[in-house]
């Protein structure tokens, strides 16, 4: 027996600490060094109770599954039906989040717009204002009312398909946008009114109302201004969905956007991505529990975002009652965040050395907040933002929510369901007990749900 | 013409037809120059919001929140009090408020002159991004907070926190400060501020001296976080 095997250490003298191991340590050295927090992009890395933990419960002899090829699923997601004079049609229940021209490059803005409009979808501006590449590119295109209001005019608010009032978002419910100096281009500095290459720390209230009596008289403004046509949706961060949901429907909301704390960021203090917020599994069932209550659901259309990836994470949030996902990281990986290689020409180039650069590895770069991504997406560097070229990055993405919508519809087909709205949270079994409880759907083998 | 009824003149009445078809006409049915009264606002809320027409709109009376919301080239009017928000996010065109105003007027303004006759409240020309405001009186504490760009103009006294984050904004202050805020200072007033306010007073029918104002921008210590960390954060 040896040991002095340092990858099975069995001796006492090597033993590593649980609350100060590797990780721990090298954080509290970094803080010795800089006195300054972290900060950095996507949303939370820790392990948390999730979609993965829960499986649907196919067809057999109780019900019956429709034809995997054959048989008609239907996608259609219609948003924004409780005031809007023209809700928002979509052929996918799947939209593209929110995410600024400054943190993501025009590049791709234009490419997000462009996968959309080809899987019949929408996309969402960010903060710092609407691009016209994105409008010319998104044929359905929802306008962010953020606290910052950047860029923010009633010419864009006519041209938009539908506004979202942001209140705040999963990786940081109650702060503000940041934008890091070495982001602020010209372009960039110009659309949000600022000097060039200043920290940018966006506010974190709204400027003209408090309150959500106050919102509801915002809310009317909107509508004034647009003659009741466009939907207004309503974005929170999950922190109390169950209170929040129900006062942006008081508060006259079409829509409402739950975002749950794996949501990702440009860029945040990573105490707040890590630490501030519940997990989107526990979310969704609070905003469908306050939609229920106030006998709204259906009336009032219920996004879910923050670490959706894949079709069954769709088709779980659907089965536990929203009536849409929404996708910001998932697009960025489809582009090629974290890959090897971008493409030029048709060409694979490596990054590698970029990321070394950044001291970081393909598979665990989080570096957007540098503003020097190594693939050209999170970066206003006029070299580097080439490296995504639009219509590969359109292209990727469209294959991306294309392959989505396909796992979503074979998921429905299996559970007998000739529209994926049909799904139903008595599809569904818990594979842990934290997830049962938090989604309040059975532990899988048993009728039991914790807390129930 | 002046003061003459013309034939496009136009006045509705809002207690006798909904807000929401009198904002809709005003959106597009009016021709330049048109001259439009409101009669009976009633403090309503979102009057004349999204004007997009170089029209004289007058409202007759008190108005409620978000007043001349986003205006563009509209010269409006209000021979009364206003609510909150009053002219958030114009882009351009003149707000005038003959009575008081609420907090938050002028929020986020793009460009535009919003003049307020007597007191505005708290959060004055907050997230200001190039617009001009004139207050006759005085204005409530943090008052042109985080304010980007534009100039504002007090004529009475500041309260707590005055231009708290301020960014390429200047305020001038003609009474006394209560407190500055974070990164606010008083800094010398020069040529272009003398000929700044003389232009502002003139535009705002005010008329005090320019020599009486102090001027207040920011310090810039805030434009990055921490120096000291080579932005390794
Ligand atoms: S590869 Fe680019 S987009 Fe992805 S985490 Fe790194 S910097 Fe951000």
């Amino acid at each position: 027996m040896d040991l002095n095997n340092s990858s099975t250490p069995r001796s006492l003298s090597r033993e590593a600490s649980w609350g100060y191991d590797h990780r721990m340590i090298n954080y509290i050295q970094n803080a010795a060094n800089q006195g300054l927090y972290e900060i950095r992009g996507l949303g939370a890395k820790r392990q948390l109770p999730h979609f993965d933990d829960l499986v649907f419960l196919g067809a057999s002899l109780t019900r019956y599954p429709l034809e995997g090829y054959r048989e008609k699923c239907s996608t259609k997601t219609v948003l924004g039906t409780r005031y809007a004079k023209k809700p928002i049609e979509l052929d996918i229940p799947i939209t593209i989040a929110g995410m600024s021209f400054g943190s993501l490059s025009a590049h791709v803005k234009d490419a997000l717009g462009r996968a959309a409009t080809a899987a019949g979808t929408s996309t969402t501006t960010g903060d710092g204002g609407m691009t016209p590449e994105e409008r010319l590119s998104s044929k359905t295109l929802v306008y962010q009312c953020l606290p910052s209001r950047y860029g923010f005019n009633p010419d864009d608010v006519r041209k938009a398909d539908a506004i979202e009032i942001v209140i705040g978002q999963g990786a940081k419910p109650g702060g503000g946008g940041m934008l890091l100096g070495q982001k602020i281009n010209p372009r960039v500095a110009q659309m949000r009114t600022l000097p060039e290459g200043i920290d940018q720390r966006s506010a974190c209230r709204h400027p003209d109302w408090t309150g959500s009596d106050d919102l509801t008289i915002k809310i009317a403004e909107l509508r004034e201004l647009t003659d009741w046509e466009k939907p207004i949706y309503v974005k929170v961060g999950a922190s109390r969905p169950f209170n929040d949901v129900k006062l942006a429907v008081q508060s006259g909301a079409d829509v409402v956007v739950v975002d749950g704390m794996q949501g990702g960021t440009a860029a945040t203090q990573v105490v707040f991505i890590e630490h501030v917020g519940i997990p989107t599994l526990a979310a969704v069932r609070q905003a469908v529990d306050a939609l229920e209550d106030l006998n709204m659901k259906g009336k009032v259309q219920l996004i879910v975002s923050g670490g959706v990836r894949t079709g069954a994470d769709v088709a779980k949030a659907l089965a536990m009652g929203a009536d849409a996902v929404s996708i910001g990281q998932g697009t960025l990986f489809a582009m090629g965040c974290n890959q090897e290689t971008y493409l030029q020409d048709g060409t694979h180039y490596s990054a590698v050395d970029d990321y070394t650069a950044l001291g970081t590895t393909p598979g665990h770069c989080h570096h957007c907040h540098t503003g020097k991504c190594p693939v050209g997406i999170t970066t206003q560097d006029a070299m580097l933002e080439q490296r995504l070229e639009p219509q590969v990055g359109a292209q990727r993405v469209k294959n991306y929510l294309q392959t989505l919508a396909m796992e979503l519809t074979t998921i429905a087909r299996a559970c007998g369901k000739q529209n994926v709205h049909h799904l139903e949270p008595e599809d569904l079994a818990a594979l842990t007990i934290e997830a049962a409880a938090m989604a309040r759907i059975p532990l899988a083998g048993t009728n039991w749900i914790p807390g129930a | 013409m002046d003061g003459l009824t013309r034939s496009n003149d136009l006045t509705f009445d809002l207690a006798q037809m909904p807000l929401r078809d009198v904002n809709q006409f005003l959106h597009h049915n009016v021709e330049s120059g048109q001259k439009i009264t409101i009669l009976n606002p009633d403090g309503a809320h979102n009057i004349a919001v999204g004007l997009d027409a170089p029209i004289d709109l007058d409202i007759a009376g008190h108005a409620g929140y978000y007043a001349a919301g986003m205006n563009k080239l509209a010269n409006v009017t209000i021979a009364g009090n206003v609510g909150p928000g009053v002219a958030e996010n114009m882009m351009s065109g003149r707000v005038h408020v003959r009575g008081f105003a609420s907090v938050a007027a002028g929020a986020s303004a793009h460009s535009g002159l919003l003049v307020i006759d007597g007191d505005a409240s708290l959060r004055c020309g907050i997230s200001l991004k190039g617009a001009d405001i004139v207050v006759g009186g005085n204005v409530g504490s943090f008052s042109g907070f985080m304010a980007q760009a534009g100039r504002m103009v007090v004529c009475g006294n500041a309260g707590d926190a005055l231009g708290d984050s301020l960014y390429e904004a200047i305020i001038y202050v003609r009474g006394d400060i209560k407190s500055l805020g974070a990164d606010a200072q008083l800094q010398p007033m020069t040529d272009t501020d003398y000929s700044t306010l003389e232009e502002l007073l003139t535009k705002a029918e005010l008329t005090y001296s320019p020599q009486e104002f102090k001027r207040i921008a920011s310090a810039k210590q805030l434009y990055h976080w921490n120096a000291n960390a080579h932005q390794e954060y």
